[in-house]
């Protein structure tokens, strides 16, 4: 796989620009989140007529609707459900589900491990900043501990949760995390999940400046993703902990990857083998 | 006449009458979760779809199960789910969705006693309400009431045919004493059946509107893969499917999308009347206890009183009009139903003027003829 860090990949030519302006806020690092997705589908070739979108609610379901493609904007943790039945249905379109941190982690987290379990070929995309920022800033399964929410105004204590861990344990067979500042990194990661056959899971590191970034005191956007970068620890580099430079929250590019059989593929070999017996053991 | 051709009679269960049905009318995929007393049909969906070239999924829980549906009918296949009332209720929010962006899909509902986990396996008429009003915000919704394992298989056929054409979720209303009581069908040839399809959008890309307002009030559905590349939302939007809040964009899309079924009552609209011309008591039922009214109607037309029985087939939208023409004559209306009281209301408001009498069981058993007829008997000495 050749991955091109300069291309002739231009992002106007994949948005709904008459829908502009956006309604991101600035800082918000879901756009350039968005614009890795989109180089990484050019520079598949995938055709935009058999993409499609399917996002919840929050401000990462939104994002899915700027693009210039078949768009599902569903309800709220459910994107996956829809992308399921849409993919068994029509597994010649290429499924993509765009999910928040609350979206897959909170409401639709039943939905995230049996789509890990079952291992049909979708990507998922997690949006996550750490907050609800759609509805003004409540506290989510992945904020961090002691910061400050509009639901935990002394500060958040409950556990974080991995959702990267989570994703691998219920069998998810491509996983992998990234920062929005590297951005040609994310791109490849997005690539390696739309290229692989079976469920992916990536998650990306955005930030939330308006909403979560004010409230603690984070500085602007350009400050809380440098500060994302120094938490890394890259896959380039082991994904090792490098006391006192790296102080190593996240892990970072491909986290775990097992081939198994993709489900709908799977499904359909079964029946026609199965069906195939029966017709046999009545003659 | 070839063999296949012929009508074949066939003694089936209702919930297995529901998923042969379904698969007659095109169904192609189905996901469920499982729940009594309707699990028949999820299995025996399981068995017949691979062999039809269908997909089955055992879903992680309700609310997959209908959004894998809804997914599902967005690619164009038609789709359906099975479930009972605590299932239903958990339905609610992404049956809504369907309400809004009109995305075609059958729902069946095996009632059972309720609130809560009530009597699962004892019957109930307990979810009338809330298969009209169980989802937020105004609604928009047909649901269909079968009276016998026979007419599940017409009705189910009829649910898919309607939500293809109206481009609306279905519900098919079950008595779990239908569901699971054996009866003979006349199961039609395939070739004689009438089937209709949603139509496709085939304009031209550019200038496609996925929800066009044109007066035909049923906008073709964009198929994914086609090039439209259009938005599917479930927050209010114009023409072109985006989101809007502007007034004046959702206030005709509103109308449209909640005013279609009034103006397709010719299609929606599916009633018995029997004895109600002159019916001076008309007995309101639908489902298990319409066939216990049948009875009481009759004998108390043999001791020579005036009695009626309206059937609503079509619960929701309400009948209006058929059943103020039945109740024209009638000095009384009675209603038995399996719940505390729940079509009554929109008989009342329908009959106005008519004293509505109630006939309700939420014991779990169901509402006998002799009941019926003894009430009948009772209203007509007091009158």
């Amino acid at each position: 796989m050749s991955s091109a860090e300069h291309s002739d990949f231009e992002i106007r030519d994949y948005l709904r620009t008459d829908l502009f302006p956006h309604f991101m806020c600035p800082g918000c690092g879901h756009g350039i989140a968005l614009r890795a997705l989109l180089w990484a589908l050019h520079e598949l070739d995938i055709s935009m007529d058999k993409l499609a979108l399917v996002s919840g609610i929050g401000c990462s379901g939104r994002t899915a609707a700027y693009v210039d493609t078949n768009t599902m904007h569903v309800t709220h943790g459910r994107p996956l459900a829809f992308a399921t039945g849409l993919k068994l249905a029509r597994p010649d379109l290429e499924v993509v589900v765009i999910t928040g941190d609350g979206d897959c982690l909170a409401i639709g987290g039943n939905h995230l491990i049996h789509a890990c379990r079952r291992n049909l070929d979708l990507t998922c995309v997690m949006l996550n900043n750490e907050v609800y920022g759609m509805t003004g800033g409540q506290v989510s399964p992945t904020t961090s501990n002691d910061r400050f929410t509009t639901t935990t105004p002394l500060g958040n204590h409950e556990p974080v949760f991995d959702a990267c861990e989570l994703a691998a344990a219920a069998g998810a067979s491509l996983v992998g995390r990234e920062i929005t500042l590297q951005t040609p990194s994310l791109k490849d990661l997005f690539r390696a999940a739309l290229s692989h056959r079976g469920f992916s899971f990536v998650e990306v590191i955005s930030d939330c400046t308006e909403i979560f970034g004010r409230k603690n005191d984070l500085g602007n956007s350009t400050e809380m993703i440098l500060k994302q970068k120094s938490a890394i620890r890259p896959e380039s580099y082991g994904n090792v902990v490098d006391q006192p430079f790296r102080p190593g929250n996240w892990s970072t590019g491909i986290l775990a990857r097992n081939e198994r059989p993709e489900y709908g593929a799977n499904y359909r070999e079964h029946i026609v083998a199965k069906l195939a017996v029966a017709v046999k053991g009545r003659r | 006449m070839s063999a296949s051709a012929q009508t074949q009679m066939r003694n089936l269960q209702g919930n297995h009458a529901c998923a042969l049905a379904a698969v007659a009318a095109g169904c192609r995929f189905y996901a469920g979760y499982p729940i009594t007393p309707s699990s028949e049909i999820a299995e025996r969906m399981a068995g017949e779809l691979p062999q039809v070239g269908g997909v089955f999924i055992q879903m992680e829980d309700e609310i997959a199960s209908i959004g894998a549906v809804l997914g599902a009918s967005i690619g164009g296949v038609k789709a359906m789910t099975a479930t009972s009332g605590p299932g239903f209720s958990l339905k609610q929010e992404n049956l809504g969705y369907a309400m809004g962006a009109e995305i075609p899909c059958v729902v069946i509902d095996v009632m059972r006693g309720g609130p809560s986990t009530g009597m699962p396996t004892r019957p109930s008429q307990g979810d009338v309400m809330q298969a009209r009003w169980g989802s937020h915000g105004d609604t928009v919704v047909i649901a269909l009431v079968p009276d016998s394992v026979a007419e599940i298989y017409s009705q189910t056929i009829r649910a898919f045919n309607l939500s293809e054409q109206l481009r609306v979720p279905v519900v098919v209303l079950i008595d779990e004493i239908i569901g699971h009581l054996v009866e003979t069908v006349a199961v039609p040839a395939p070739e004689s059946l009438t089937l209709i399809d949603r139509k496709w959008a085939d304009s031209p890309v550019d200038t496609f509107k996925p929800y066009a307002i044109n007066g035909d009030d049923v906008p073709p559905m964009p198929r994914p893969g086609a090039g439209y590349r259009t938005h599917t939302t479930g927050l209010t939007h114009g023409e072109d499917g985006f989101p809007t809040q502007d007034p004046v964009l959702v206030a005709p899309m509103m109308d449209r999308i909640l005013g279609k079924l009034e103006r397709h009552r010719d299609l929606v609209d599916c009633f018995e009347a029997i004895d109600c011309e002159d019916a001076e008591i008309l007995v309101v039922a639908y489902g298990i206890t319409a066939r216990a009214a049948r009875r009481a109607v009759r004998r108390a037309r043999e001791q020579g009183l005036r009695a009626g029985l309206f059937r609503p087939v079509t619960l929701w939208p309400f009948p209006e009009q058929a059943l103020r023409s039945a109740a024209a004559s009638a000095k009384t209306v009675l209603v038995p139903e399996m719940n505390a009281g729940q079509l009554c209301w929109e008989v009342e408001r329908v009959c106005a003027g008519t004293p509505i009498a109630r006939l309700n069981r939420v014991d779990g058993e169901v509402i006998t003829p002799q009941q019926i007829e003894q009430q009948i008997m009772d209203l007509a000495a007091h009158e």
